[in-house]
């Protein structure tokens, strides 16, 4: 039949949960794979070529080199008269072709017009212009040229060799013949052995950044599982739970940064601490402050009918300073009673009593209690048979202090409109006043605010809208004020039913 | 006019309530602590208690317990809003009402009138001896039995027990029986019924657990019977 609830339980727990982590395209795990990836890729690639370029320049020259030497002897051994007989010449041609090494040559000699070649046809396309300038100015020289070609897809070696003469008196010295022969030689071995380092590379390189994923994923998790803390921890605090900490070793900068964190979070931990103290120390001063004048008031307030009562005998000027006190009294007993009221939602320690009430009887109540029966002043419009869970006491406060206001503030008659509106029991209170000055509004619900700055005490304690409005928060519902088109204010207070 | 006694140990409080009541008719006879209080009892037979809660030494609830274990004296309690705990636990203890300081004069004088009414507001125009399964309820004589055997209920749980069997089956909101009872207003404590409704079945009922004299309807109030 009853409930206690503890004002602004579960309040904290209801601003939300940790929010899920959004799937970051780029983000760190992302880049630092990536990176992981680029750098492996880079260091694979580099190695790779630097590998192939040197392998094929060993294999290439090996094959080079033994062609060159070996064509050279061979031309040397030719033995040449001239004029040239293209069919002794072409004799010399075969046997030097068949000696070819590593692999047969074709072999093709020039002379002035005339062509000769160990294969069927005279000249060969392999051989460039170049290379035979080259054999031809170097006449005098003994040393054979040499040229990578590639036709068709097909990378020859060309050596150009031209023969010489060789006189005895002049030692050292040879005179060219004029006859220069050429050898071509396929490279496709050595080209398909270039072609398997290259695969072998390949092959090599993508376990290579296959493995490189693994220290990634593994480095982007250290690092990453410190930040999520971090983010958790950080949240965390936002909710409110600053003794949040995090576990933080090693000697890293993410360490660094946790540690960090944890002394901020000690040192907020200690000023939210010292402040909710000090604010705890106010409010209990106030509240003492209010006990302590209540027994005092007790004894005055039990005698200030004695006061009103005798003030008639008395002399003017005692009666109106006895009339003045037990007025006074009366009043400085509702202050008191009001800051008490004030202190118990300060420190949460306002309890609610719900009932099962009829909210229109409630009202009606009220109204009658504090003698608002007349029509001319308060107009009640209560929709009748609603069952509304709230505790009458309080229920009753907010009503009184919202009519006693529009009566003081506004300008009768004040109506009082109650009705349903879903689940939410909706109590209006307006008035035909002024309305409240647009700079006012925001602060009606202010302790101790006053409209007007020149007016020093009003018919109130100051404190009846600051009490309506936590009687209202008690029962889980709002209460606003405004100003109604028509002219006057209104009030309105919404509960859940 | 009533004989009150008043337990309260500020001398402003009780000074100022005494001058109050005296002056409006009442014999009202002080004491500042609670064994002052019970010891005076005896002597100066008082019509009614008012006890202060807050009590150097033996405080208020002790002394509420002690007075209910052979009297049943009308008790208010003088308490300070906010002292819910006290309350509560002065109502279970026996008190039949209570009020909250600072009170005027004439609020004391209110609630004293009110408990002490039901004492002497017998219900007149009935049968004298009403029977309710085991229980017999004499309405002019004011006493209540259960097979056979006298029960003793305090000045509250008296009004509150003819209240509800003065019209069998029928469900009194709590907030009537506030204004009917206590005379309090519609918006008085309810807690002031359920403690006392309590009070009432650990004495009437066979099993205050499975109540069948007082019913409790859930969201309406409580009703007596049906049997």
């Amino acid at each position: 039949m009853r409930t206690r609830t503890g004002e602004g339980a579960g309040a904290g727990r209801r601003r939300g949960r940790a929010p899920r982590l959004r799937p970051h395209p780029f983000g760190l795990r992302t880049r630092l794979v990536l990176a992981f990836l680029l750098v492996a890729a880079v260091g694979c690639g580099t190695t790779a070529a630097l590998t192939y370029r040197a392998a094929r320049n060993a294999i290439l020259e090996q094959a080079q080199n033994t062609a060159v030497s070996a064509f050279r002897e061979q031309v040397d051994e030719l033995y040449v008269s001239l004029p040239v007989s293209p069919e002794s010449l072409r004799t010399d041609l075969l046997r030097i072709a068949r000696q070819g090494k590593p692999r047969p040559w074709r072999v093709y000699a020039e002379y002035g017009t005339v062509r000769v070649s160990s294969t069927d046809r005279p000249a060969s396309s392999v051989i460039t212009p170049e290379l035979r300038a080259r054999a031809q100015a170097r006449g005098a020289s003994p040393h054979a040229g040499f040229q990578r070609v590639v036709k068709n897809g097909t990378p020859y070696l060309t050596i150009a060799v031209p023969a010489v003469f060789r006189t005895h008196a002049t030692e050292g010295t040879a005179r060219p013949t004029g006859l220069v022969v050429y050898a071509v030689m396929e490279l496709n071995e050595e080209e398909a052995d270039v072609e398997a380092m290259v695969t072998a590379a390949r092959d090599g390189a993508l376990p290579a950044l296959a493995v490189a994923l693994v220290p990634a994923l593994l480095a982007a998790r250290g690092v990453l599982r410190p930040v999520r803390e971090l983010r958790h921890a950080a949240h965390s605090m936002g909710r409110g739970r600053l003794d949040t900490r995090i576990h933080a070793k090693g000697s890293d900068e993410l360490s660094d940064l946790a540690r960090t964190f944890n002394e901020s979070a000690a040192a907020l931990e200690r000023s939210v601490a010292e402040l909710r103290s000090a604010e705890a120390r106010a409010r209990r001063f106030a509240s003492d402050v209010s006990h302590e004048l209540r027994t005092p008031l007790a004894g005055m307030l039990a005698v200030t009918e004695v006061l009103d009562e005798d003030a008639g005998s008395l002399d003017s000027d005692t009666a109106r300073a006895v009339r003045l006190i037990s007025a006074e009294t009366g009043k400085l007993a509702v202050l008191v009673e009001d800051l008490m009221e004030i202190s118990r939602f300060d420190a949460r320690a306002a309890e609610l009593h719900t009932d099962e009430v009829d909210a229109a009887d409630c009202v009606r109540k009220t109204l009658q209690h504090r003698h608002w029966t007349d029509p001319a002043r308060v107009v009640p419009h209560l929709a009748e048979g609603i069952r509304a869970r709230l505790d009458p006491r309080r229920f009753d406060v907010v009503v009184a202090n919202l009519v006693g206001n529009a009566l003081r503030h506004g300008e009768a008659p004040v109506t009082v409109r109650l009705y349903a509106e879903g689940d939410v029991l909706v109590t209006e209170v307006s008035d035909r006043g002024p309305g409240i000055d647009p700079e006012v509004l925001p602060h009606v619900f202010d302790r101790f605010y006053k409209a007007d700055r020149a007016r020093t005490r009003s018919e109130g304690s100051g404190l009846g809208l600051a009490i309506t409005l936590e009687n209202v928060r008690l029962h889980g519902g709002t209460v606003t004020a405004a100003n109604r088109p028509e002219g006057g204010a209104v009030f309105t207070v919404r509960t859940p039913l | 006019m009533p004989r009150v006694l008043l337990i309260e140990d500020d001398p402003s409080v009780r000074e100022g309530v005494e001058l109050g009541l005296r002056r409006r008719g009442h014999e009202v006879r002080t004491a500042p602590t609670g064994e002052a209080g019970l010891a005076a009892l005896g002597e100066f037979r008082p019509d009614l208690l008012l006890l202060d809660l807050m009590l150097p030494g033996m405080n208020g609830v002790q002394v509420c317990r002690r007075v209910r274990e052979d009297s049943q004296l009308p008790i208010i309690m003088l308490t300070a809003r906010g002292d819910d705990f006290d309350v509560v636990v002065g109502l279970e203890a026996g008190a039949d009402d209570y009020i909250v300081k600072p009170a005027r004069t004439e609020v004391i004088e209110a609630r004293i009138r009110a408990v002490l009414r039901r004492i002497e507001d017998p219900g007149a125009g009935r049968s004298a001896v009403e029977v309710h399964g085991e229980l017999a309820i004499d309405r002019a004589g004011l006493t209540v039995a259960r097979a056979g055997e006298r029960i003793a209920l305090a000045p509250s749980e008296m009004k509150l027990l003819l209240h509800l069997s003065a019209a069998p089956e029928q469900v009194f909101s709590r907030q009537q029986l506030l204004e009917h009872v206590w005379e309090h207003s519609y918006h008085g404590d309810a807690r002031l019924v359920d403690a006392c409704v309590r009070r009432l079945r650990n004495k009437i009922e066979d099993v205050p657990g499975e109540p069948r004299y007082i019913q409790t309807l859930r969201g309406f109030g409580y009703r007596f019977g049906p049997l």
